[in-house]
């Protein structure tokens, strides 16, 4: 589904990606697991044509996206995103913001509102903050707004950014649960970046650990447990001691 | 002797990059506005470009209209002031102050506030989640700012002209003892239709700078808070100090 070979970035003669090769199947979930700062956002973001890597190719379905500095559209490729921070729009009400792909396609209210409401229902919310701002809501209920604004579009890939960031571990555990469920039910392909290791061996069908903008390591839920990386091994094991590169 | 030549190639340098940058989202400003309108967009953006600078823009024209009618009355010769007062208290309205004083007013509220919403779209995500939405940022964002800009500012001038000019017919009534009617009489008689529309397409002007330099210092605000607040003073002060230049060459263009 989405074949990454040879990608670079730097920022101010700072490589953040260095030469990344990735390979995603279809409807699979997969994890990309790091340290801070490691480019796991630059990543998605090169992936979404959000940011302009400066080598390597981009391949999503049969389309080369990415190739030679330039972007080409994603055609009929439908993409969700859950941003870090929710990235709701302030100045809509809840029903705008999950309804917002439609309205911008000239669906009417009518339609819009009804497919809010189903896909708040979707992730346990229901219709009485359809009118409301996001700033009048918890954080945790702006990120499950934002996860029905992902899935209203009702896409072929979705991405989703440190979903659990911020989160209380109930909440966390809810939002994972959401994940699980509706990536699978929706039947997309999806990818998550995280450093919170419950969460990837909770909604992942295969990790891949990126390191000073490679990735070094990709395997199962299981077989994580059982890996010689030592690099992984400190990561998942969350230790500061003999703190590796 | 080295560090003074390298800081001036530093200088250089940032002001190519800058106008090189300015000039690339300039002209996807321009894509855009042969692209899609958002109409719904555009009428809330000239509400609060237009609407809701009334109460600031007359306040400005009425006491600078004021000011200008005793200026010119104790520092001139009072001998057939009701007409000179009239006169010129109308062709600096029309021409230059209303025009130049609610540009910057409007600059100080709008500029800035279009920077401050824009910045904070850019770094809580919100502008790369509108790409991920299928909606272009410059035509969401951008171009209904521009077109109210353009829109809305010369009727908020046109009304700022009516109410100088009342603030010098006011004060020239009230405080000088000028005889209303033939205030007003002097004001229309000398007053040409050129001299308006000259201020109304310096409006246009300066309501399109406004928007665009709010927009592009909003788009180009990185670093949290502290960025934002940095895009909204370049803002302010950049749309504040176009609008004085630009003021000066179509005063040279229109009345030389």
């Amino acid at each position: 589904m989405i074949t990454i070979s040879n990608l670079h970035k730097s920022f101010d003669k700072k490589n953040i990606l260095n030469g990344v090769n990735l390979n995603i199947e279809k409807g699979s979930s997969s994890v990309i697991i790091g340290r801070s700062g490691t480019g796991k956002s630059v990543l998605i973001k090169c992936i979404l044509g959000l940011i302009a890597p400066d080598e390597g190719s981009i391949e999503v379905g049969n389309n080369i996206i990415f190739n030679k500095g330039k972007f080409k559209s994603l055609n009929n490729i439908k993409v969700g995103m859950l941003f870090q921070g929710g990235a709701l729009f302030d100045s809509l009400k809840i029903w705008q913001n999950v309804s917002f792909y439609h309205i911008q396609k000239g669906k009417n209210k009518k339609f819009c509102s009804n497919n809010a409401i189903h896909h708040l229902e979707k992730v346990g919310l229901d219709k009485s903050i359809l009118n409301l701002y996001p700033s009048e809501l918890s954080g945790g209920m702006q990120k499950r707004v934002a996860l029905a604004r992902a899935i209203a579009l009702e896409p072929d890939i979705i991405f989703f950014d440190e979903p659990t960031t911020g989160l209380d571990p109930i909440s966390a555990d809810v939002i994972n649960k959401l994940i699980l469920t509706i990536v699978r039910d929706i039947g997309a392909t999806s990818i998550t970046i995280t450093h919170d290791m419950t969460s990837a061996r909770t909604i992942s069908d295969k990790i891949h650990m990126l390191h000073e903008g490679k990735i070094i390591w990709e395997g199962d839920k299981n077989s994580i447990e059982n890996t010689e990386n030592k690099n992984v091994i400190q990561f998942i094991n969350g230790s500061s001691d003999n703190k590796l590169n | 002797m080295l560090n003074i030549v390298g800081s001036i190639g530093s200088v250089i340098i940032f002001f190519f990059n800058e106008t090189g940058k300015f000039f690339i989202f300039f002209v996807s400003v321009i894509k855009a506005l042969i692209g899609k309108w958002y109409f719904k967009n555009i009428f809330k953006q000239s509400i609060f470009v237009g609407y809701f600078s009334l109460p600031v823009v007359a306040l400005t024209s009425f006491f600078t209209g004021g000011a200008l009618a005793l200026q010119i009355y104790y520092g001139g010769n009072q001998f057939n002031s009701e007409t000179i007062v009239s006169s010129i208290v109308a062709l600096g309205i029309t021409r230059e102050l209303g025009p130049v004083l609610g540009g910057i007013v409007v600059a100080g509220r709008v500029s800035a506030a279009i920077a401050a919403e824009i910045g904070t779209m850019k770094v809580t995500e919100q502008i790369d989640a509108l790409k991920t939405l299928s909606a272009e940022p410059i035509s969401y964002l951008v171009v209904p700012r521009i077109i109210s800009g353009i829109i809305m500012l010369p009727l908020l001038i046109l009304f700022a002209d009516i109410i100088g000019i009342m603030g010098g017919w006011f004060i020239g009534v009230q405080s000088l003892g000028f005889n209303g009617s033939v205030y007003m009489q002097n004001t229309i008689n000398f007053l040409e239709i050129s001299d308006v529309t000259s201020g109304l397409i310096k409006a246009s002007v300066f309501g399109l700078l406004i928007t665009l330099m709010g927009c592009y210092q909003g788009f180009n605000s990185k670093g949290g808070a502290q960025g934002v607040g940095r895009a909204t003073t370049n803002a302010v002060v950049s749309s504040s100090v176009l609008i004085l230049a630009s003021n000066y060459l179509m005063t040279n263009l229109f009345f030389t």
